[in-house]
């Protein structure tokens, strides 16, 4: 096993550089992501080493990147789209929704909409307004698309190369708060399929699941669990629609507390969904009712305050006490 | 519509003028075919009207003055060339090759397609304002990586030209050089908004600002559509980059089948449009120039009149689709709430049957 230590924003440019020396058809189009390498790096050096026809520093005009990917995928590219920031994805939503998701079923498969749309999300980096958002929901209530999320470099590198020869449109959000943070990454061998969810800690008093940045914190919560002897089983989503619910069943039908944590508003939410499904198909072995530990139902906060809206570990661990309080 | 901007080959009368740009190279018999086209597109959309009027189509998009602009437009294509249109492109369909009962499968509400369109290239109806023609500036910008020698040729009316997604198109095929014609069907009306609204100035002069010529052309003259997009596509191809046709026309109808325009336009304009009708002009040609006899007029009438009967049978034939069809093809890859949906919807219609 080859493996190498490097942060998850090198091992999505790694990801990138191998999915494009495999296929001549896939090209790189976003704003700044030519001689710049992306306001976050992550297509440094593409654009010299594969060139300008295919990696495309755009216009700044996010409904022009999705709409021109989709003529480029029903001539046979596959583009993998760069929105700066998650924010800056709305200006393209309707192509999303309108054409990204549907041509595929409008033509009766003939159109192949394999195009990627890399969106990093979430907050925790300081920075000012409309920078820090995770708007998935938006994108996982729409039939036709598919969304993912990174949690680790290992991950990042495998699933934006998976994601790229994926025959269906996909939303690849990446944890930017994450981007810095160095892991093992199996040059070799890739860890999972793109829609498998991952346990990532087992454990047997309480389900813990969240994707993106929440892995982490979850972990870091099971870690501080344990020392109060309490064990919890973290799992990483990877795949926010469609969700890989046998694991997660198998996981509840053990631990029977349930416990999602996201960085988005909590209503009508991934961890809504969660919840709902979960509640309808393990319901005898639930002893207590799903908590989500979400964002407030308020606009993203000026960054000082950011820690008071992202989930916490403290805010995990008082669900964790919640879910155990109730009696069975 | 004295314009002495707008590119005119032929005046409403059938008379030919000449102009320093654009020289018709259309033979007696192309242009009898091509009036053929415009008589059976037209005939088309009567009959489509007629089954919507009947409960048979949910709804339709009439296309009756339009046909000069798209019979002249269609024809000036390449075999190999691409097309992206909005809902109302018959004739543009028609000129592909596209079965016209597929053309009516999207208002008969039994698809959201109709046709397949690599096969015809001619991509599906786009019906959100302006969302194709970016499509379109991709497509071509996918013939410029392949070194192919083809064109795009998009289309999207006046009301969508305020459209964030037309504009955008416009800077994109500038910025690169796109081999794509934006042809702008100019018909005065979104559904009851006037074009005054969309915009304080001629359209075709938008494509000046972008960094590419912008050309207007009468849309009611057929000669000089095709001469006009001829050209456009040429220069496209020939790495020429992008341009504009403003196809200045008249929408004889209404916007659909849920339209009443005489809310919002007086029976006057009509009048004065009637009088620059596309077919009548070309037909006016015909008989000065060429003589064609008025048996000839006969038979593509009877043609038409066959067309609209095998089009009605061929509509009529088309019955509800199978419900479990829509769970083919929402995605490419197996995708378990599909599949969920599809079993669900199995032993429902089992359970019916039984």
């Amino acid at each position: 096993m080859t493996t190498t230590t490097m942060t998850m924003a090198k091992a999505l440019n790694e990801g990138l550089r191998r999915a494009m020396e495999k296929d001549p058809k896939v090209l790189l189009m976003g704003e700044d992501i030519g001689k710049l390498g992306g306001v976050f790096r992550i297509t440094d050096g593409l654009q010299k080493d594969f060139g300008q026809d295919r990696v495309i520093d755009t216009p700044l005009a996010e409904s022009a990147i999705v709409g021109t990917a989709v003529g480029l995928a029903i001539r046979g590219y596959r583009t993998v789209c760069e929105m700066q920031f998650d924010g800056f994805v709305f200006p393209a939503f309707d192509q999303i929704v309108s054409q990204v998701a549907k041509l595929h079923k409008r033509s009766d498969g003939v159109y192949t909409m394999g195009l990627v749309i890399r969106l990093p999300f979430q907050g925790g980096i300081g920075a000012i307004e409309h920078h820090s958002e995770s708007p998935e929901a938006y994108f996982a209530h729409t039939p036709g698309l598919r969304v993912v999320s990174c949690s680790t470099p290992n991950d990042a590198y495998w699933m934006i190369q998976q994601a790229v020869e994926s025959d269906d449109p996909i939303i690849f959000c990446e944890p930017k708060s994450r981007y810095w943070e160095k892991g093992e990454v199996d040059l070799e061998n890739p860890p999972l399929g793109l829609y498998d969810a991952l346990v990532r800690r087992p454990g047997s008093d309480v389900t813990l699941i969240g994707y993106g940045s929440s892995v982490k914190t979850m972990l870091r919560a099971a870690e501080a669990a344990e020392a109060e002897g309490l064990s919890l089983e973290v799992i990483d989503l990877r795949s926010i629609a469609p969700i890989d619910l046998p694991p997660l069943v198998a996981s509840l039908e053990k631990t029977g507390r349930l416990v999602v944590v996201q960085e988005a508003p909590r209503t009508a939410s991934i961890g809504s969904e969660l919840v709902a499904e979960l509640t309808e198909r393990c319901f005898y072995s639930l002893r207590a009712p799903g908590v989500r530990v979400a964002g407030y139902h308020v606009p993203y906060p000026p960054a000082r305050i950011e820690e008071d809206y992202r989930p916490t570990v403290d805010r995990v661990l008082d669900a964790v006490d919640r879910v155990m309080g109730f009696e069975s | 519509m004295i314009d002495e901007e707008l590119v005119q080959l032929l005046t409403p009368e059938g008379e030919r003028v000449a102009h320093p740009d654009y020289a018709s190279t259309l033979s007696g018999e192309q242009i009898l075919s091509m009036y053929r086209d415009m008589v059976i597109v037209r005939r088309l959309c009567n009959e489509s009207t007629s089954l919507q009027r009947q409960g048979q189509l949910a709804l339709w998009a009439p296309i009756q003055g339009q046909e000069g602009a798209q019979i002249g437009a269609g024809r000036a294509l390449a075999p190999m060339d691409f097309t992206f249109p909005t809902y109302r492109e018959h004739g543009i369909a028609w000129c592909r090759g596209v079965p016209p009962e597929n053309l009516l499968r999207l208002f008969r509400a039994v698809s959201n397609g109709g046709w397949d369109p690599q096969k015809y290239r001619h991509h599906l109806p786009t019906i959100v304002l302006g969302n194709q023609v970016l499509n379109a500036v991709g497509y071509a910008m996918g013939i410029q990586r392949d070194g192919a020698d083809e064109a795009v040729l998009t289309f999207f009316g006046d009301g969508a030209s305020s459209q964030g997604d037309v504009l955008e198109s416009f800077v994109w095929a500038s910025s690169f050089n796109a081999p794509v014609v934006f042809f702008c069907q100019n018909n005065q009306f979104g559904i009851s908004t006037p074009s005054s609204i969309q915009s304080k100035v001629p359209l075709f002069r938008r494509a000046r600002g972008f960094g590419f010529p912008g050309v207007r052309v009468d849309g009611n003259d057929m000669l000089a559509c095709y001469e006009v997009t001829k050209a456009a596509l040429e220069n496209a191809r020939a790495g020429g980059g992008p341009s504009m046709i403003e196809a200045y026309t008249y929408r004889m109808g209404a916007h659909t089948t849920s339209d009443d325009p005489t809310r919002y336009r007086v029976d006057a304009e009509v009048e004065v449009w009637k009088h620059r009708d596309p077919i009548e002009r070309i037909k006016s040609l015909l008989v000065r120039e060429y003589q064609t006899k008025p048996a000839a007029f006969d038979a593509i009438n009877e043609e038409a009149e066959a067309f609209a009967l095998k089009l009605r049978d061929d509509v009529l034939a088309m019955g509800r689709p199978d419900p479990l069809s829509m769970f083919d093809h929402a995605y490419a890859e197996p995708h378990p709430l599909v599949e969920e949906g599809r079993r669900e919807m199995s032993e429902l219609l089992a359970q019916v049957a039984r």
